[in-house]
């Protein structure tokens, strides 16, 4: 039991990572990660929805018709997402200004369609609920390694707080603007995963096409 | 009408859905392997867009919105936190009601479209469209145009982008940058081309 808990929570952060392995919810990770506290507060949002949803899910897995189960998880993941944006719309309202319509796209944020398909239709509200923390760490992982990356070395600020002086102000670093680009997103997220599936050589996919090695090697 | 225009390209190119606000990204990385799949794709998003930003539009500004119920005498009821709960289900009744449409007056076209037009649901392009019309406060026409200029943005881009991997899976990438990898690597190039069109000033 405890064993199975702590797997549920722990796997989905490197070794079944929601983006960089499922390639779940990638259009929030790719849009508010150019400042670390839209990523700091959509992970949180993210995660809260996501072990909510999953454990509600799974309270009534038995009692809905397979046939209108994605209307019945639609129905419980836009009410916890409407909670969701009501709270930060009443205690962090720049933040929410910010994010603009990306807490509503939760909804839509396949890692919560995801979980409540593969995971809580199938198991136990405890289970489901850390399955839901879980993957929501996998995600705010990702997002969190992505948004330092942008806001220290695209502002040299972290949170908002100078770090590494800029020029302009006096100091010595000079930013580098592409990264609080959206280009740079999708760089960072791709060398991301060139990095995870260095380390994990058995996430890598296989390749369409390989050149044949027999012409070289195998003559006679 | 000048202004529809410029809200046209506007939506199309400087502010396309996929390349600068990433939205819909998971089909469109997914869905990107083939021309043919991507361009059906493409053509079923802008028709789900055109017509649920309209229809989003009508309920929000006509149910919704502050004051809008002053004609059933209800004159300071605001009900716009029931804006995203109504735009999903819009959305998600509007595909359904297309599927059964197709299904019963255009059986090529359902046919060729089958397959992606559930996976719409829950594109998030889809619902962007509708949550951003609201934030912009569009009316009725400038709406329409939205949805489908936005819609014809996003099946432009993974059309192109399915043109790229088609090149593309004939190249030797490292094993870790296999797939996934490369795939973003791409996007963010086109990203950057698209960037190309942000000085121009309408």
């Amino acid at each position: 039991m405890q064993a199975e808990t702590k797997k549920v929570l722990l796997d989905p952060l490197v070794d079944n990572n929601p983006i960089t392995l499922q390639v779940l919810g990638i259009c929030s990770a790719l849009a508010v990660t150019s400042q670390l506290s839209t990523a700091l507060i959509m992970s949180l949002a993210l995660t809260a929805v996501t072990a909510c949803s999953s454990a509600g899910i799974a309270f009534i897995r038995n009692h809905v018709p397979s046939s209108i189960r994605i209307i019945a998880q639609m129905v419980i993941i836009a009410s916890l997402v409407i909670v969701v944006d009501q709270i930060l719309k009443a205690f962090a309202y720049d933040i929410s200004k910010k994010l603009s319509v990306f807490v509503g796209l939760i909804i839509t944020n396949c890692i919560v369609m995801g979980r409540a398909e593969a995971y809580a239709m199938k198991n136990p509200p405890l289970e489901s609920f850390w399955d839901g923390i879980g993957n929501g760490l996998g995600y705010s992982l990702v997002l969190i390694t992505v948004a330092v990356f942008r806001e220290l070395f695209g502002s040299g600020k972290l949170l908002g707080m100078d770090i590494m002086p800029l020029v302009k102000d006096g100091g010595w670093y000079t930013p580098n603007g592409l990264l609080l680009l959206p280009p740079s997103a999708f760089f960072l997220i791709g060398l991301l995963i060139w990095v995870v599936r260095s380390w994990k050589p058995v996430q890598v996919e296989k390749a369409d096409f390989s050149i044949s090695h027999a012409v070289h090697g195998e003559a006679h | 009408m000048e202004g529809l225009i410029s809200l046209a390209v506007k939506s199309i190119f400087i502010e396309n859905l996929a390349l600068s606000f990433f939205l819909g990204m998971c089909t469109f990385i997914a869905v990107s392997k083939k021309i043919g799949t991507a361009v059906g794709l493409g053509i079923a998003v802008m028709i789900v867009q055109t017509l649920t930003v309209p229809a989003n539009n009508l309920i929000y500004s006509k149910l919704l919105k502050e004051g809008a119920l002053s004609w059933a005498g209800l004159t300071d009821t605001d009900l716009s936190f029931l804006a995203l709960m109504s735009c999903i289900g819009v959305i998600a009744a509007m595909v359904q009601i297309l599927e059964m449409t197709l299904d019963r007056f255009f059986p090529a076209l359902y046919n060729a479209l089958g397959i992606f037009l559930p996976l719409i649901t829950v594109n998030c392009a889809i619902l962007a469209g509708s949550l951003f019309m609201i934030e912009r406060d569009y009316n009725f026409s400038e709406s329409v145009v939205y949805g489908v200029s936005s819609g014809f943005g996003w099946a432009l881009a993974i059309t192109a982008m399915a043109g790229v991997r088609e090149k593309l899976k004939y190249s030797d990438v490292p094993p870790g940058l296999r797939g996934l990898g490369i795939t973003f690597i791409t996007a963010g190039l086109m990203a950057m081309g698209f960037m190309a069109f942000s000085g121009i000033q309408l």
